[in-house]
């Protein structure tokens, strides 16, 4: 035995024993993440955009001296007013400060983003590992529902949906995260499939492991990774889907502010009036665009080895 | 050796199907076991030998039942567990492991070493809390790394390590049976001595019994008791070690496969056996002996009926017309 | 016999975020005309950047930062990329590990073998095809010509490693490295392929680098060899001499590891500890820290390889104990 030890490999250093071990190791690998998103200089103005629009909205009353104007009364005295000290972004075709309409609009906007992909994550996920796992007949079934809610594109079922029960917040989220759930189905679905195969799920089997478990404790985290940089990629494009569906007047109803209806009320005046339709369009973009590059920078910082490596 | 084997294996045949083409007409049938018949003896260590395609790594796991067995029977202590519902095929796991051939994929890369060891424990056992983690300790030292590295991920260990890893997981439950699937090919030589080391002590110490799977001769004349040779899903020879490597098989595929392997030897460039061709495709074998398209001494009858394995002498089977003495039908 | 290729105390290095990695450390040896040399080791040690590097294709992220290459008195180090693409191909080729992997699957390998040489010889197509079949047949592949119309994935594994080494030597290369060429075929395979480089170095007079981390290959096929250790020479010689009467006691170590005939059953020995992961710079020996024979000298500098075994022999270890120091 003794001989046994000293030809033994040398073993990482290892200085710290028992419990503080613990901790040092996660903090180490989230250092190591934190370095990542660090050392990406777009992950970082993304981020910071992303906290300043999401610290705007929740903010909203207090960083406008016009709140509600924000919340849509009218002040018609002084419609269509450019940009200025009073109003830094001007006013709209009713007199309302358009920053304040902006911040306000943040709200829905945001939340109807986080909403929609929070539900399709929610769903779709579990959906896509259990027919990935099992195959067979549960698969197919799974696999034909959701192409049937593939087909669907969002906007001709929020039509459908608004014109059913009238157009509304709530109705627009109904329908749009109907048609994005599937998505996540396919994208699990595929992880799963291919992660199946690995020896360490075969492991997972041979040690005796229940199924049931083996999902939860296996393969949904090893698949949270992709879900987590397509649900942060996602946001950007669920909100400028709502704002498209508001943009047709089906989601959100006036007076309540939402980038998408701010466009499409500022569209006809955009020639000689842009700033509140500019405004929202800006808004939109850069969102969609931070989320997107957050979701890249993500992706890297998640998986222990890309973490690792210099790009 | 006594007479009762641990595991036996009765007729396994593992055949996966599938359907392809336009229409899904054309059905594809690769036959990756075909018609196995072994006994496994306490305490012994059975090396299965082969290529690509033999069907091997296949045997190993339908004795697991780690994929479903077309048909036959496998006998752990005299029961089929190919019969055993999934719940109580899902307990008697405990005796029966397995060690992979990529100690990296054996782990998920998200669970500390701790929880990677624990997992048999938590599942089978009831031991929790300290309890748990002295137990955990133990094996890793017994597999001689140091219970220290506990919160420690797969990615921060060598390949050597790791598998030392995975032999303590496997033995977390005190099981009869291992299967060992090329558990050294991924590793350095010098490591590889320590990992062969290690398993025969165990097998000592805690009395094991071993299906060492792997294509390195050198390993299994070293680590076998008996050895069986695969060639496209059958058995063709299976003996004692010394009769196979020292005796010479009788094989024509041993044969070749002993001639081939290079090795370290004064004087070592020897006359080979060259083979022409390569290993057919498994979906298509050969009609008759699925080696006679390649096989030297090739008689007519090889090429119309399949040999039965022949006792040749002292439990030294071999499926080969040649060793049958039959020259017509 | 005339030396072909001479690599002369190469280093090389890559930054990574977890430091700087010392893949090779003054890795030295030649290749005589018409020989296998074999160069082998254990992971980490450096054979592959060092064959990689022979044909200028250090890895992304690392760098030759010193020694040299010579091929014919110019150093491959200081080619610009033109001078690069003519050697490749024209004087030096290279096979990899898996064929697979090296041949485009969307064209047929005839295709992919005309294109190589209509790259580097001013051939017809006629001509090139011509060139190509006279190839396949010289490695021994049967059925020439439907084997040129043929698709990657409808041929074996052996065939496509035979068809990798005919576009290798189809525009005339004087060395042919072969960077673990059979580590991903069967056996049998193996033997067929390893007796083809073998004859073509007979019949075409080509130099053959082979890089393994198999003793055993090494030993049934080259006439010298190379041990590496983290990123070193530390053995030099003829095959028998190294393998058979080694001096240096990593060889030595290594060796007694392989499991043979004779230990069957036995403890096989092994080396203590395990091979350095290239980020710590070693001042002296690289073996130092797992040598039973260590001395203080060999923690300080590296040794230089020195003459062993019978005189005239060729046999060179990199180990103090055979300097005059070592043995005072």
């Amino acid at each position: 035995m003794a001989s046994e030890l000293a030809n033994r490999e040398a073993l990482p250093q290892v200085p710290l024993p028992g419990r503080v071990e613990k901790r040092t190791a996660r903090i180490r690998e989230l250092s190591l993440m934190l370095a990542a998103l660090r050392r990406d200089p777009l992950a970082i103005a993304s981020l910071a955009v992303i906290l300043a629009f999401v610290l705007g909205a929740i903010l909203a009353p207090l960083l406008t001296p016009y709140p509600e104007q924000g919340r849509g009364d009218p002040n018609l005295l002084e419609k269509f007013k450019p940009p200025s000290s009073e109003h830094p972004l001007g006013t709209d075709y009713l007199g309302r400060d358009v920053l304040a309409r902006l911040l306000f609009g943040a709200r829905v906007s945001l939340s109807m983003g986080l909403l929609v992909v929070l539900i399709a994550v929610l769903v779709g996920t579990p959906l896509g590992a259990i027919a990935g796992y099992y195959g067979g007949w549960l698969d197919n079934l799974l696999m034909r529902i959701t192409d049937m809610f593939l087909a669907f594109p969002s906007l001709l079922l929020a039509m459908a949906i608004a014109a059913a029960l009238g157009p509304s917040f709530t109705n627009a989220m109904i329908a749009i995260a109907l048609t994005w759930w599937p998505w996540y189905t396919r994208v699990v679905r595929a992880q799963v499939l291919s992660l199946r195969e690995q020896y360490f799920i075969e492991a997972a089997r041979s040690i005796g492991v229940k199924d049931f478990t083996i999902i939860r404790r296996h393969v949904l985290p090893n698949v949270m990774t992709p879900v987590m940089v397509q649900a942060t990629m996602d946001l950007g494009s669920a909100i400028l889907t709502g704002a498209a569906i508001s943009f047709i007047g089906l989601g959100v109803q006036p007076p309540t502010p939402e980038w998408g209806s701010m466009i499409s009320d500022g569209r006809i005046y955009f020639i000689e009036r842009p700033w509140f339709a500019g405004s929202a369009g800006t808004a939109i973009f850069l969102a969609t665009l931070s989320f997107n590059l957050l979701g890249d920078a993500l992706r890297d910082a998640l998986d222990p080895r890309t973490r690792r490596i210099i790009k | 050796m006594n007479d009762h084997p641990l595991v036996e294996v009765r007729g396994l045949s593992v055949h996966f199907v599938s359907a392809g083409g336009l229409f899904r007409r054309q059905v594809r049938r690769v036959r990756a076991v075909d018609d196995v018949n072994l006994k496994i003896y306490p305490q012994e260590t059975l090396g299965v030998v082969g290529e690509t395609g033999c069907g091997k790594t296949t045997l190993g796991r339908a004795i697991l039942r780690l994929v479903k067995p077309t048909a036959g029977q496998v006998l752990f202590d005299g029961q089929d567990i190919l019969k055993f519902d999934p719940e109580r095929l899902r307990t008697h796991r405990r005796h029966m492991q397995i060690v992979f051939q990529s100690p990296h994929m054996s782990f998920d890369s998200r669970f500390n070493i701790l929880n990677l060891v624990a997992e048999p424990l938590q599942t089978h056992t009831g031991l929790r809390g300290e309890a748990l983690l002295k137990r955990v300790m133990e094996l890793l030292e017994q597999s001689g790394i140091p219970g220290d590295i506990l919160y420690r991920y797969p990615h921060e260990f060598s390949g050597g390590q790791l598998q030392r890893i995975a032999i303590a997981r496997a033995l977390a439950l005190n099981p009869r049976f291992l299967v060992l699937d090329e558990p050294t090919s991924a590793l350095d030589v010098s490591v590889q001595a320590q990992i062969i080391n290690l398993l025969q002590r165990l097998q000592g110490e805690l009395t094991l019994t071993y299906l060492f799977i792997t294509h390195d001769l050198s390993i299994i004349q070293h680590i076998s008791d008996r050895v069986a040779v695969m060639y496209l899903g059958k058995v063709v020879e299976l003996s004692k070690t010394e009769d196979i490597f020292y005796g010479n098989g009788l094989h024509p595929y041993t044969q070749a496969l002993l001639a081939s392997a290079p090795m370290v030897h004064p004087g070592a460039r020897r006359e080979r056996i060259l083979l022409q061709g390569g290993v057919p495709d498994p979906a298509n074998p050969p009609p008759g002996c699925a080696f006679h398209p390649r096989c030297p001494f090739a008689m007519e009858i090889c090429g119309r009926v399949g040999p039965r394995p022949v006792d040749a002498g002292a439990g030294h089977l071999v499926a080969c017309h040649l060793v049958e003495g039959q020259e017509t039908t | 016999m005339e030396v072909l290729l001479s690599v002369e105390d190469l280093h090389v290095r890559f930054e990574t975020y977890a430091g700087t990695v010392y893949a090779v450390n003054g890795m030295t040896f030649d290749i005589r005309r018409g020989e296998m040399f074999g160069l082998v080791g254990e992971s980490g040690c450096g054979k592959s950047v060092t064959g990689l590097s022979i044909v200028g294709m250090v890895p992304p992220g690392g760098r030759i930062t010193s020694g040299r290459i010579l091929l014919d008195g110019s150093d491959i180090c200081t080619m610009g990329k033109r001078e690069l693409r003519d050697l490749r191909g024209r004087r030096i080729s290279m096979v990899f590990q898996d064929p697979a992997r090296s041949l485009n699957p969307v064209f047929t390998v005839g295709n992919q073998t005309v294109l190589v040489i209509r790259q580097h010889l001013l051939l017809t197509p006629e001509q090139a095809r011509r060139r190509a079949l006279e190839m396949f047949a010289a490695v021994a592949l049967p059925d020439p010509e439907r084997i040129f119309r043929s698709y990657p994935h409808e041929l074996s594994g052996g065939m496509q490693q035979r068809i990798m080494i005919a576009i290798a030597l189809s525009c005339g290369a004087e060395l042919l490295i072969a960077d673990e060429p059979t580590t991903a075929l069967d056996v049998t395979i193996q033997a067929q392929i390893l007796t083809l480089l073998a004859e073509l170095r007979q019949v075409k007079g080509v130099s053959i680098l082979l890089i393994t981390h198999n003793l055993g290959v090494v030993a049934e096929t080259c006439d010298r060899v190379g041990v590496a250790y983290a990123g070193r020479i530390v053995e030099l010689g003829d095959t028998e001499d190294v393998l058979f009467r080694s001096k240096h006691p990593y060889s030595q170590g290594l060796l007694a590891a392989l499991p043979r005939p004779m230990t069957r059953k036995s403890s096989l020995s092994s080396i203590p500890g395990s091979v350095p992961d290239g980020l710590t710079f070693l001042p002296g020996c690289p073996f130092y820290e797992r040598c039973r024979f260590a001395m203080p000298v060999c923690g300080e500098k590296p040794p230089p390889l020195l003459e062993v075994g019978e005189p005239g022999s060729n046999q060179r270890a990199a180990c103090y104990l055979y300097s005059p120091e070592g043995q005072g």
